[in-house]
Order: structure tokens, then C-alpha cells, then sequence
């Protein structure tokens, strides 16, 4: 590092000092270079794990031969796509065709920007915050910007100037923004309990006490968010806009090479994102359950170290939630996707907001305005709740199957159509 | 304040500056050989029928417009849920984010409520008329 860095460093955090705009860059790039080497690799790794655990799942091997376990793979596969003839179709809209990419990579490799990952780290240099910056709109950030990856999906459907691309960009644009509405409301419960909008501030109230998730709080909310989160990365059982069986390959069919590892990028990517996210609204973050140990000052490089091996942990486990329910759920049909979204989502959503915002303000009145009491009081109301909502949720009250959706007048009509003769103008045809 | 937001403006540079290297990277190392058969869209391999420059159905243009209304009204709740223990407080918040004895309010809630109800005819309106029913 040069001693113009290593300057920098000196002064990144340290709060008396206020940093000369020139070193206050070169800190941030340091910190960023570090940060997005470490989210990059993760993200190619994911790829691999993805087809890894498909294999465990299918009982079979999955790719391993090149490196230990096949780790090098995805480093293969980056060269191979990098090194593929691109072929670009001739009816194509080239300009659009070519930006697209890089419009839904770009907002899925800096949403992340605001996620924090460990407890603060005492550098020789200072303290520095283990997060890239913590802004003070945190979560809004997010859904802004996670929301325009929408755009590259149409864009690259439309100019692809292929039916198939053209519906799976349709379908990608209804189904994301859909979705969004109703994970945008599912969050707006634990912005009551928090009373801010920063990611730090999501932590900071969770880690109280020792053990004061929202899983608890809120375990409704973290429900709908799932799903919404399932939704908004297009994974199955809502993977409609790159439905294999039906639309080839979806918005990206006419993609090749790079191009088509920059939407592989960018879904793996958004992927990471949102299962941290999870993690920090739901499931404390970075905190470790049960101990006050890890968020309160003096920090230290254990703190940090073991605070990041927890939040790595939960997050994995969210990941591999995604790769796991791939292959245990079949995917919905369209129509059932759009239902589930705008009849049942959103009202929930926001029906489940007002309860709980009756419910903070009951057992503020009561007195239990923080702490155990209101998470024991939240909890049981989350419970009662899931109890109905799984009951109405049950199979064919909601989701129907075709065959559930004709009433028996309709039914016994088409039945009398199909077993009278033909009539003779029928016939004809 | 803008020291907060740099970081997140040099990300969004270098993310910007590394797609642009992999599109130019991947134009420039690798020949292109096109013949007809590939720049052909690919449909199955099945002979093209028809144009892809078709009408569609007019239903994702009322997801779209739908979206915009229930995306605000979304953004209107974020900032209501933010202030909420103060709205229902009608004396400062205590160090725990409680309110003192007493002191609450139905302020805030009852804000809301009205703003729901209005949400809720609207979107009565548009389930009745039809515009989420997709099949």
C-alpha cells in the first residue's frame, strides 16, 4: 500500500478528524476494491454452489472436476463465456441489445452498498464500520435500486426481437413490479418496531438485549417478505420470466457469452442481496443470539471476526434455502402468480401493517413498549395469525388447481356439450 | 452528508466502468463468424412464423399503471411507519422508544386508517372491475 493509503486509513474513521476530501476517496476505494472482491467471488462461488447442491439434491455429483471440488469452475466458465463467439440476431434493436445487460447488472452489484456485515473492526488506523457506507435512507436505497434490474429484463425481452424473449421479458417486468409492492409493505412493520429506516439501526435494535429478533416480532412480515423475495429474484417456484419448459431461456434466450453471463451475474448477485437482507431485517444481522458480548464497545478483531462468520452463516443458510426450495416446489402457473401477488399478497400485507401497528400501540398503552413483554406479546399475536393464514393458505382454497376453478353448473354444462351429439353447423367445421 | 453518499457514487462508477470492460473485453477478443442460421432468432430451431414486433396483451400495461399507484401509496407508509411510536405519542418518546403513562395517542393510527380506507375502495373498485382477474 502506498503511504498516501496507508495515510488515508490513519484518518478513515477516526471521528475527531475530518477527513481531507482527498483521502476520504482513497479510503472509500480501498474499503470498496476490498468489499466487492470478496462480494464477486461470492457470487461466482454461488454459481457453482448452486449446481453443487443440485447434484447432492438429485443424487448425483454435480461439477468437480476442475479444482478441489470443483471450486475452479466457475473461473472456467467466466473464461469460456469470455472467450464464446456472440451471435446477436439480425432483427434485433442493437443498441438496446447491447446496454441491456449491463442495465440489470449494474443496480444488482451496488445494492449491497448499505448492508452491514460485521461488528465494527478496530484498525490500526481507527475504527472502521463493517459496512460500505451506512446510509442514512438504508433501506430505501435498496428497493430503489434493486427495483430498476426490472428495466434491463423488458428491455432485453423486447429487443431481443424473439417471441419467446419477448414474453419472458413481459413476464419478468408484470411479476417484478407486482412483487415489489407487496415486499416493500411486509418491511414497513419492522420500520415501526425500529423507528428508522438504516440498515445499522435494524441491527442495533435487534442485538438489544441480547436476543430481540424480528423473526420473533414479526414472523408474519418475514413471511410475506419471503415469498416476495422469491418473486423478486425470479427463483422457482415463481422463475415464470426464464420458464425453461415454456419460454426456451426466457428474456435472455438470444444472449451468448458475456452478455449472458452478465445476467447470470446479476441474479446470483440479487440473489446474495436480498438473503442479506433477510438476514438483517428478520434475523438480527450480524448479531450473535444470546450474548451482548459481540455489540457493545471495546471492539476488537475477534468481535469482528466472529460477528462475520455468523452473518456468513445465516446468510448461506438463506441461500441455500433458495437452491433448495428450486428443486422441491413445481412452478406456479402465471395466472396463479399474478393472483397470489395482487389478491393476497398486498392485502396481507398491508392488513397485517395495521395489525401490528394496533398492536404496538395496545401494548405501548399497556406498558410493554420494549423488550421481552412485547416480543412474548408480538409473538403469540404472530402465531394466532399463522395459524389462519396457513389454514386459509391450505391447498386448493387458494391456489387452485385447474380443475377446482369450474363450478359444478359450468361443469355439468361443458359436460352436456361434450356428450350430446354434434349438431350439424359443428359438424361442418 | 456527501461523504455518506460517496461511497455508494465510486461503487456505481466502478460497477459501470467493469460492465462497459466486459462488453468491450468480449467484443474485442472474440471474432465473429455470423451466418444467417445464427443471427436467425432462436425459436426452438423451429422456422420462424411471423414477426416478434406484436401487440400484447393490454393487461400488462394495468399491472404497470396499478403498480404505480400501490408503489406510491407504499412510499407514502414509509415514512408513516418511521414516526409512528411518536405520532401515537402525545408527549415525547422515553429513552426506549415507549411512551410515557398516559401519554398515547390514536393519532397516528387513525391518520393511517383513513389513508387505508381510501387505498381500500380503490382497490375494491379496480378488483370488482376486473383488472386483477388475469385469466
Amino acid at each position: 500500500m502506498t503511504p498516501l493509503a496507508v495515510q488515508a486509513l490513519l484518518q478513515v474513521a477516526n471521528a475527531q478528524h475530518e477527513l481531507s476530501t482527498g483521502h476520504a476517496i482513497i479510503a472509500s476505494i480501498i474499503k470498496l476494491l476490498i468489499i466487492f472482491t470478496v462480494w464477486m467471488v461470492t457470487v461466482a462461488l454461488l454459481t457453482l454452489a448452486e449446481r453443487r447442491i443440485a447434484g447432492w439434491i438429485q443424487d448425483r455429483q454435480g461439477p468437480n472436476r476442475v479444482g478441489p471440488q470443483g471450486i475452479l469452475q466457475p473461473a472456467a466458465d467466466g473464461l469460456k463465456n469470455l472467450m464464446k463467439e456472440e451471435t446477436e440476431p439480425a432483427n434485433a434493436y442493437m443498441p438496446i441489445f447491447r446496454l441491456a445487460p449491463a442495465i440489470s447488472f449494474i443496480p444488482a452489484l451496488i445494492a449491497w452498498a448499505v448492508i452491514p456485515f460485521a461488528a465494527p473492526w478496530p484498525s490500526p488506523w481507527g475504527l472502521v464500520p463493517m459496512v460500505l457506507t451506512d446510509l442514512p435512507i438504508g433501506y430505501l436505497y435498496i428497493l430503489a435500486v434493486s427495483s430498476l434490474g426490472a428495466y434491463g429484463l423488458i428491455l432485453a425481452g423486447w429487443s431481443s426481437a424473439n417471441k419467446y424473449a419477448l414474453l419472458g421479458g413481459l413476464r419478468a417486468s408484470a411479476q417484478l413490479i407486482s412483487y415489489e409492492v407487496a415486499l416493500g409493505m411486509s418491511v414497513i412493520p419492522v420500520l415501526l418496531l425500529t423507528g428508522n429506516v438504516t440498515l445499522s439501526s435494524f441491527v442495533e435494535t435487534q442485538a438489544a438485549g441480547g436476543f430481540n429478533w424480528n423473526i420473533l416480532n414479526l414472523t408474519m412480515g418475514f413471511f410475506i417478505f419471503i415469498v416476495a423475495a422469491f418473486a423478486e429474484t425470479n427463483r422457482l417456484p415463481f422463475d415464470m420470466p426464464e420458464a425453461e419448459s415454456e419460454l426456451i431461456a426466457g428474456y435472455h434466450t438470444e444472449y451468448s457469452s458475456m452478455k449472458f453471463s452478465m445476467f447470470m451475474i446479476s441474479e446470483f448477485a440479487a440473489m446474495l442481496t436480498i438473503s442479506s437482507l433477510m438476514v438483517t431485517l428478520f434475523f438480527g444481522g450480524w448479531d450473535i443470539p444470546f450474548t451482548s458480548w459481540d455489540n457493545v464497545a471495546p471492539w476488537s478483531t475477534a468481535k469482528t471476526l466472529a460477528t462475520l462468520a455468523v452473518f456468513v452463516l445465516k446468510t448461506g443458510f438463506f441461500i441455500f434455502t433458495f437452491m433448495w426450495v428450486r428443486w422441491t416446489l413445481p412452478r406456479f402457473r402465471y395466472d396463479q402468480l399474478m393472483a397470489l401477488g395482487w389478491r393476497v399478497m398486498i392485502p396481507l400485507a398491508m392488513a397485517y401493517m395495521v395489525i401490528i401497528a394496533v398492536a404496538v400501540l395496545v401494548l405501548d398503552r399497556v406498558g410493554l413498549s420494549a423488550g421481552p413483554g412485547q416480543a412474548m406479546a408480538l409473538f403469540g399475536l404472530n402465531l394466532v395469525l399463522l395459524v389462519g393464514m396457513f389454514f386459509i393458505f391450505d391447498r386448493g382454497r387458494l391456489i387452485s388447481p385447474a380443475a377446482a376453478r369450474v363450478s359444478p353448473s359450468e361443469l355439468a354444462r361443458l359436460r352436456s356439450v361434450a356428450l350430446r351429439p354434434p349438431t350439424t353447423a359443428e359438424a361442418r367445421d | 452528508m456527501a461523504r455518506t453518499y460517496l461511497p455508494v457514487l465510486l461503487l456505481t462508477a466502478f460497477v459501470v466502468f467493469n460492465a462497459a470492460a466486459i462488453i468491450v473485453l468480449s467484443t474485442l477478443l472474440v471474432r465473429r463468424r455470423p451466418t444467417p442460421e445464427k443471427s436467425a432468432p432462436y425459436e426452438s430451431g423451429i422456422p420462424v412464423i411471423g414477426l416478434s414486433r406484436q401487440r400484447f396483451s393490454v393487461k400488462f400495461y394495468m399491472v404497470a399503471m396499478l403498480f404505480i399507484i400501490f408503489d406510491i401509496e407504499t412510499i407514502f407508509m414509509i415514512p408513516w411507519g418511521v414516526h409512528f411510536r411518536q405520532l401515537s405519542c402525545s408527549a415525547p418518546l422515553l429513552a426506549t422508544g415507549g411512551c410515557p403513562a398516559g401519554q398515547t395517542s390514536f393519532f397516528g393510527l387513525g391518520e393511517m386508517l383513513v389513508f387505508m380506507l381510501i387505498l381500500l375502495v380503490g382497490y375494491i373498485y379496480v378488483w370488482k372491475k376486473g383488472a386483477l382477474q388475469w385469466d
